[in-house]
């Protein structure tokens, strides 16, 4: 990952090389599209590490199919990475893409609809053969009718070329000509927005040190990229997309919600003191997250690859038993296996954190496609009555503050706390500013102290905040006894009482009830009647669209949801403020349902449930539909 | 330990009135564990115990320690994470059939095979008790319950063979009625340092009376009941006049003895190929020997306290490292060798020629 201070900005922006004419953009968005085999999320990735070394503000969108190799050639095998970059501050991956690499006829196929008109489509000239044709269900060639009038196509025989310049390598095969196009066409969208070389070069030299035949053909495969653009007329104008200027200073890295989430829990971890286990199970997209935790032993993080959804919450609610911060990763089936373990926390009301990175569901439903509809299941989703605090991330880098606040919840309350990212946060990525430790708010665990009177130890007396004391194991004077029967107010006895279950069913609501949240901000512009209020991962989306209403001269408020439970405290004068709320979801329209019973407020709900996030054009749609 | 040590059995016993049904197995288990904890010389609130569903989970409520009632079949998944968490802590699982060998078989398997530092009691009755007396997967075959009206058509499962099979390290049975031969399975369970498997087997009085009549009542359990007890002969019968003959390649080939019941045969033969008999003329020990604990501390030990992980080890550490292993026995263990030199990260052979110089400087350096 590149971590890189931004640049004080001059106006000037020194000349390019080369021949080609330069065009000046305030923002460009590019998707690379190829086979599953054919490393289009890596191009992608380094194409984003240039960018955010060179100082623009990014996005991205990663999308591959849920099978490992779906046939080569086949539309369900297309993998595409979107980066979306500016020289201003920008809100999403964008959503029609300006620039398209095509590595075969299926990835022009699968994409070519999604384009702006008039884009610039690179094509693998050499992929287009009937057979390749056939497989994406062309009859004909699309490169030689009139289907594609409308783009400017560029036709590069990159194979050809690439195994070319490989010529120049001792022992170099077709095989590795095959392996490195991907780079070469990094090599030419390099030149075609002037990202700086030596980044990528030092990646592959890197990553590759150990393999110097393959490094060698990387280096080779990218250069040869970056010379075609150089030197071939074919592609005449190079784009310029000077630096962001309206980016706060500081230290940024670019980062997906994954590594942001993990980076919170870490934070949390040292800034309480309590060592972090992680139990998961794999799943995609949640297992991601395991990988990453698994690096950081240094950090004092032990992760465990349960045998089991169920185990893995078992494990994480034992160590948080002991003293450890427990946490638990999963996506919505996991979420399901783990529900009565929940219950189970919430009546031990121990602190556990649950990480649910919503995909689109029901059952398995489409493991690699993004949506937001596990609230009710978050909300709801255990038997009896069993409230839990909710946190939502929304934008890839806000993912390191959701996950820092729900463990904050979760220790100060003691309830488990489920933290709902997604999938398109968890692989998207952006630059963020790495915070400064000591901003941090404290994280207290007080663990309980032997009674100093020598008195009984009550384990379910109640502080301030409704939480009862979290007494460890081997703390002499606190031997207690806890567990999922029902428990007397106060002592902690097993109690059938009916008056006392009313009276602990009171106390658990009224204690995640009182959780202290901030209250909602609303993004008002004076005479705004309409207000656009989302949750999750539409946040850069609603951003977007809203910033879109207003360069139309039209006024509109816009404000967004961390906390989903409980409900900030203003929340409900909020929404009486406004003729009209919005509340676009990737759902059918839950959280909607929510607010209205709520607050018998009149919620106008935008839903899409595609496994796509929302965008920018739709959500400027929608709101001029309201105003 | 501290001064207020030494314990006593009421240490162990907490202020919760005991709610099992009157005659239950699970009164004597209770009775002799708090019994022998005072002998662990662990104060109470540094052991644990988690339970699962069922009556054998209502444990963790009668004993004077650190306790939690989890939910159904997942106690060492929560066992797992409390260890995973705190090193210091003496963690007992309490279960029953339905508990650990239905619901949560697979969290058993589980916490056996990564070994983890627990004690897992396993209370088994053969039929659910709480639920009041459905068939358990340890009914027998054609068991008239409740929920199998016709008779199980179910074969029961045999949790010793599923723990061996799952990889335990330490795995016994003992009987509720038979205090003496409990107490001495438990004590060798504590001193067990990874995952210790014990199955009771217990009465239920009100939905499997009599179940284990054949192995409590005096006469049949003399003939029933074989103990294996390390180091001696494998001796039964009320005047222990019954006994195992092995062949001359030390498989135990024959029983000897008067007018019994050939169902013992078969019980005995199935017992002992259960636990993998060793080829010598005794049973040595209940359960495995534990090498392969003593390989991880032994070469963890090492690491900490050189600071060097052990893929990067020099000659001289793998050879310091093998001397350790060598004096606490682990090369004399069947299979050991290459695990060892897996965890060395040397071939089998390179591991014999270093082994070979170690025990040579041994000898030459008599200090």
């Amino acid at each position: 990952m590149a971590t890189t201070e931004f640049p004080a900005l001059e106006d000037t922006v020194s000349a390019p090389n080369g021949a080609a004419k330069v065009e000046r953009r305030e923002r460009v968005i590019v998707r690379f599209a190829g086979d599953s085999g054919d490393g289009m999320q890596l191009a992608g990735g380094r194409f984003t590490d240039a960018t955010a070394f060179f100082g623009n503000d990014l996005a991205t969108l990663p999308s591959f199919p849920a099978e490992i190799r779906a046939p080569a050639g086949s539309l369900a095998g297309v993998s595409s990475f979107q980066i979306h970059f500016a020289a201003r501050d920008i809100a999403t991956p964008g959503d029609a893409p300006n620039v398209l690499v095509a590595m075969n006829p299926a990835a022009l196929k699968a994409n070519v609809g999604q384009l702006e008109k008039g884009a610039t489509i690179i094509v693998n000239e050499d992929a287009f053969s009937t057979r390749n044709l056939q497989k994406a269900g062309y009859e004909d060639s699309p490169l030689d009718d009139d289907s594609l009038d409308a783009f400017q196509v560029k036709r590069v025989p990159m194979t050809t070329l690439v195994t070319r310049a490989l010529e120049g390598v001792d022992g170099a095969t077709s095989r590795d000509a095959q392996r490195a196009r991907n780079l070469f066409a990094l090599g030419v969208l390099s030149w075609l927005y002037e990202r700086p070389t030596d980044v990528t070069e030092r990646w592959i030299e890197q990553k590759f040190a150990k393999q110097p035949h393959i490094r060698e053909v990387n280096l080779t495969a990218f250069r040869a990229g970056w010379n075609f653009g150089e030197t071939s007329e074919l592609i005449d104008v190079r784009y310029e997309v000077p630096p962001a200027k309206d980016v706060p200073p500081g230290v940024y890295r670019n980062v997906n919600g994954t590594t942001t989430t993990a980076l919170g829990l870490v934070a949390a971890s040292i800034r309480s003191g309590l060592p972090l286990v992680l139990a998961a199970y794999p799943i995609t997209p949640a297992s991601e997250l395991l990988h990453d935790l698994a690096t950081r032993r240094a950090a004092g993080v032990r992760t465990i690859q349960a045998e089991d959804e169920i185990a893995a919450a078992g494990i994480a609610l034992g160590a948080a038993f002991g003293g450890g911060l427990g946490v638990t990763a999963t996506s919505g089936p996991g979420l399901d296996l783990k529900t009565e373990t929940i219950g189970l926390a919430v009546a031990l009301e121990l602190p556990l954190v649950i990480v649910d990175v919503q995909r689109a569901g029901p059952s398995t439903g489409m493991p690699t496609k993004t949506e937001q509809s596990d609230l009710f299941a978050a909300l709801y989703g255990r038997h009896g009555e069993s409230p839990v605090p909710i946190v939502a991330a929304s934008t890839p880098g806000q993912c390191f503050d959701a996950a820092y606040e729900a463990v904050r919840i979760a220790v100060r309350y003691r309830p488990p706390v489920i933290l709902l990212t997604d999938l398109f946060l968890a692989n998207s990525s952006e630059p963020w500013r790495i915070p400064d430790a000591a901003s941090l708010a404290p994280i207290d665990p007080t663990f309980a102290k032997p009674p100093s009177n020598g008195g009984r130890f009550q384990p379910y007396a109640r502080n301030g905040d409704g939480a009862r004391p979290w007494a460890l194991p081997g703390t002499p004077g606190l031997a207690h006894r806890i567990g999922g029967l029902e428990k007397q107010d106060v002592t902690g006895e097993i109690s059938y009482d009916p008056a006392n279950h009313a009276r602990m069913t009171e106390l658990r609501d009224a204690k995640v009830a009182g959780i202290e949240v901030p209250d909602v901000v609303v993004d008002h512009e004076d005479g705004a009647e309409v207000l656009v209020l989302g949750w999750g991962s539409s946040a850069g989306a609603l951003r977007a669209g809203v910033r879109r209403v207003r360069d139309g001269g039209r006024k509109v408020a816009r404000a967004h949801l961390h906390h989903l439970n409980p409900l900030p405290a203003n929340l409900g004068e909020v929404l009486r403020a406004y003729r009209k709320v919005l509340l676009p979801e990737m759902n059918s329209g839950q959280l909607a349902r929510v607010l209205r019973a709520e607050y018998l407020v009149d919620v106008t709900s935008y839903t899409r449930v595609e496994g796509r996030p929302l965008l920018a054009g739709e959500i400027e749609q929608a709101i001029l539909e309201l105003l | 330990m501290s001064a207020a040590l030494p314990l006593t059995k009421a240490d162990f016993q907490s202020d919760q009135e005991t709610r099992w049904c009157p005659g239950c197995g699970d009164y004597s288990v209770l009775a002799s564990i708090q019994g022998f904890m005072p002998e662990l010389g662990i104060p109470p609130e540094r052991i644990v115990f988690v339970t699962g569903i069922g009556c054998a989970g209502r444990f963790a409520y009668y004993m004077n320690t650190y306790g939690m009632h989890a939910i159904h079949g997942r106690a060492p998944t929560i066992a797992t994470g409390l260890a995973a968490a705190r090193d210091d802590l003496s963690v007992w699982i309490v279960s029953g059939d339905g508990d650990a060998l239905s619901i949560g078989a697979n969290h058993l398997v589980h916490a056996l095979r990564r070994n983890i530092p627990v004690k897992i009691l396993l209370f088994n009755n053969r039929i659910y008790g709480l639920t009041k007396g459905q068939a358990s997967p340890t009914s027998e075959f054609g068991k008239v319950t409740k929920s199998t009206p016709t008779g199980s058509i179910d074969p029961p499962l045999d949790a010793l063979s599923l723990a061996l099979g799952a990889g335990a390290t330490f795995v016994a049975r003992a009987v509720d009625r038979d205090k003496q031969g409990l107490a001495e399975v438990l004590r060798a369970a504590a001193e067990h340092r990874g995952a210790a498997f014990v199955e009771i087997l217990q009465d239920c009085p009100v939905f499997n009376d009599g179940a284990f009549d054949h192995l409590t009542e005096k006469d049949p359990a003399a003939v029933n009941r074989i103990p294996l007890i390390d180091g001696a002969p494998i001796r039964f019968g009320v005047d222990h006049e019954m006994g195992v003959i092995r062949d001359d390649d030390g498989k135990p080939a024959y029983v000897f003895c008067v007018n019994v019941d050939r169902t013992a045969f078969d019980e005995a033969s199935r017992l002992l190929a259960a636990f993998a008999a060793p080829v010598v003329g005794q049973p040595r020990v209940l359960f495995e020997h534990d090498w392969s604990e003593t390989l991880n501390e032994v070469v963890a030990g090492y690491v900490r306290e050189r600071g060097r992980p052990a893929e990067r080890l020099s000659r001289d550490d793998r050879l310091e490292v093998l001397g350790r292993l060598d004096a606490a026995g682990v090369l004399s263990q069947r299979r050991s060798v290459p695990a060892v030199a897996r965890v060395l990260g040397v071939s089998r052979s390179a591991l014999y020629q270093l082994l070979a110089q170690t025990r040579k400087e041994t000898h030459a350096d008599p200090a």
